[in-house]
């Protein structure tokens, strides 16, 4: 059992927002999904304050090690996640962690209070990738900008907020200081990495339909380790750390690093069962004794990755 | 209609492959999985070198829809058209697949005493002859018009198998006529227009087979294609949009959509 921000939860491995729906699912694999449910808790995809159809396509392209996916947080709007996504949501195994995105601090409140409401919810997951309507800047790129979000949203709810950080950012480090210091109660990270993919054929026109997507996969991993251990060496809030996680030594890493919950989105896509899997794989390591109780573990375990066991 | 998947996916062993024209016929054991509905579809991936191919690719499976299912064996037809399908297309006895479905709805029957007119083309044709098939057990009639870029391609209709015996059109007129599929269904459905379409193929004579049926107020069912992840709803990549607003996934409110509505299948 592990506790997460006073959540108890049966194993570390939840799924990262909008890669998972499970209302889908269910209907393609019916009760069985249930049963073997991968995830120790829920996120939810990206809900916004009014209904939102998302880019037009095409939303994919397959990049090496990865995808590029431009979706543009289709969702039902608040009113539609509380009235149909959220019984079925709230029928899970798991906790459910709601994850929402506003373009203004008022939209976000509006939306953290709403939430605050619903007892299905155990927490609230902040999507701070989202440009900032007076500079154009995300706000989760900018730790002033954070900053002032979280402020405005923290009295608003007891429930515990998690700031879900960029890593499109020059310090991802000073954003989650930011966060922490105005009362978040987690950071996870990372979010995609902006990519593009041009149109096969010649010339500059982008494939896909949103212009620029997010890069995740085994592509980014050893990013996402970068970014975990330098956010892990600033604050003291529980980190969920993700990007490009397959196997259960990736989450093992990403632990070592400083997370205390690991998110598999990508190879969900590749392994319906995928978060269950990893796991089971992160246990069987766990009970070995693989994992590092040295303090410079991150350190050991980054270049263990760079440079060995993927350049064999 | 649907018929549920075991969740996760599956390693199963390849039991055989051969080429059929332009084509790759590649047959797997699926012995732990259920019968699968014509035009409904399975995400495949091989179990070794998945991955490292052109341009470090494929790396996400991909979606084919059966071609045929019997007693624990399953069959894909597939063009090398890209990775995913090169790599699918070294498979030998032997090899192993992870295997993910049966996915999306497949075609639902005629009502009201209606035929079945099958309209196809190239690598459309499996969820044809999977529906052929069920079609002639059932005993409902059906026609099967098939188009192909030339002779070589047209050996494909061969997978058609029983049920439907075949009329075929080449673009360049080597096999049968020589024109589009549509051409086919234009006299096939002066001559009877009680009938539902059942149609699959590439984007653009998927449009042209909507078209006409829209114009003629025939009911047609498209199996439609699209570039997918994961083929469950949990990755939003595969959309098309919907007459009354909106997207739809083509993965699991498909990939059999009632052409009514769409008001054009896009063309990638």
């Amino acid at each position: 059992m592990i506790d997460f921000c006073a959540i108890t939860l049966a194993h570390p491995i939840i799924n990262g927002s909008g890669t998972f729906d499970v209302i889908a699912a269910r209907r393609v694999f019916g009760d069985a999904l249930l049963q073997a449910f991968p995830f120790s808790a829920f996120v939810s995809k990206t809900i916004t304050l009014r209904p939102r159809e998302g880019n037009p396509p095409p939303r994919l392209w397959e990049a090496q090690a990865g995808l590029i996916n431009s979706i543009g947080l289709p969702n039902r709007g608040l009113h539609g996640y509380l009235e149909h996504d959220l019984p079925q949501l709230a029928a899970l195994p798991v906790p459910l962690i709601t994850n929402v995105m506003g373009s203004t601090a008022s939209e976000v409140a509006r939306l953290v209070e709403a939430l605050d409401e619903r007892e299905e919810v155990a927490a609230i997951e902040l999507n701070v990738s989202c440009p900032n309507v007076r500079t154009g800047l995300d706000v989760g790129a900018d730790p002033r900008s954070l900053g002032t979000l979280v402020r405005a949203v923290r009295p608003l709810t007891r429930k515990p907020l998690i700031v879900k950080l960029t890593p499109n950012t020059a310090d991802v480090a000073a954003v989650a200081l930011a966060a922490e210091a105005e009362g978040a109660d987690a950071v996870s990270l990372i979010n995609t990495l902006r990519a593009t993919a041009l149109a096969p054929g010649g010339g500059a026109r982008p494939w896909l339909g949103g212009g620029t997507g997010g890069l995740s996969g085994p592509a980014i991993r050893t990013i996402a380790l970068a970014q975990v251990a330098a956010v892990a060496r600033g604050v003291r809030i529980p980190i969920v750390g993700m990007g490009g996680v397959t196997r259960g030594e990736h989450a093992l890493d990403l632990m070592a690093a400083g997370a205390t919950l690991v998110a598999v989105g990508t190879e969900s896509f590749r392994d319906p069962a995928a978060g269950g899997r990893i796991a089971e794989e992160l246990k069987s390591l766990q009970i070995a004794g693989t994992h590092s109780t040295n303090v410079n573990a991150s350190q050991a375990q980054v270049e263990v990755d760079v440079n060995s066991a993927d350049l064999r | 209609m649907r018929v549920q998947a075991p969740f996760g996916r599956r390693r199963v062993a390849v039991t055989g492959s051969d080429d059929v024209g332009a084509y790759r016929v590649l047959h797997a054991a699926d012995l732990d999985g259920p019968a699968p509905w014509p035009g409904q579809f399975y995400m495949l991936a091989t179990v070794q070198r998945w991955g490292a191919g052109a341009d470090e690719r494929p790396y996400v499976p991909r979606a084919l829809s059966f071609l045929g299912a019997a007693e624990g064996q399953l069959s894909f037809m597939f063009e090398d058209v890209g990775p995913g399908t090169r790599r699918l297309g070294e498979l030998r006895a032997g090899d192993e697949l992870w295997l993910t479905g049966p996915l999306g709805n497949g075609f639902e029957a005629p009502q009201d005493g209606r035929r079945a007119i099958l309209a196809g083309g190239g690598v459309g044709i499996p969820p044809l002859a999977a529906w052929a098939s069920a079609l002639n057990a059932r005993g409902v009639v059906s026609a099967a018009l098939l188009g192909f870029r030339d002779a070589h391609h047209a050996e494909g209709a061969r997978l058609m198998g029983a049920g439907a015996s075949a009329e075929i059109a080449t673009d360049d007129g080597s096999v049968g006529r020589r024109g589009l599929v549509t051409t086919l269904l234009e006299s096939e459905l002066q001559r009877d227009a009680h009938a539902v379409v059942y149609a699959c193929g590439p984007p653009a004579m998927l449009e042209a087979v909507r078209a006409l049926c829209a114009a003629r107020g025939v009911p047609a069912q498209l199996a439609l294609e699209a570039g997918m992840a994961c083929g469950f709803g949990a990755c939003f990549g595969c959309v098309v949009a919907v007459s009354d607003g909106g997207y739809v996934r083509v993965c699991v409110d498909g990939p059999v959509l009632d052409a009514g509505r769409l008001e054009a299948v896009p063309s990638h």
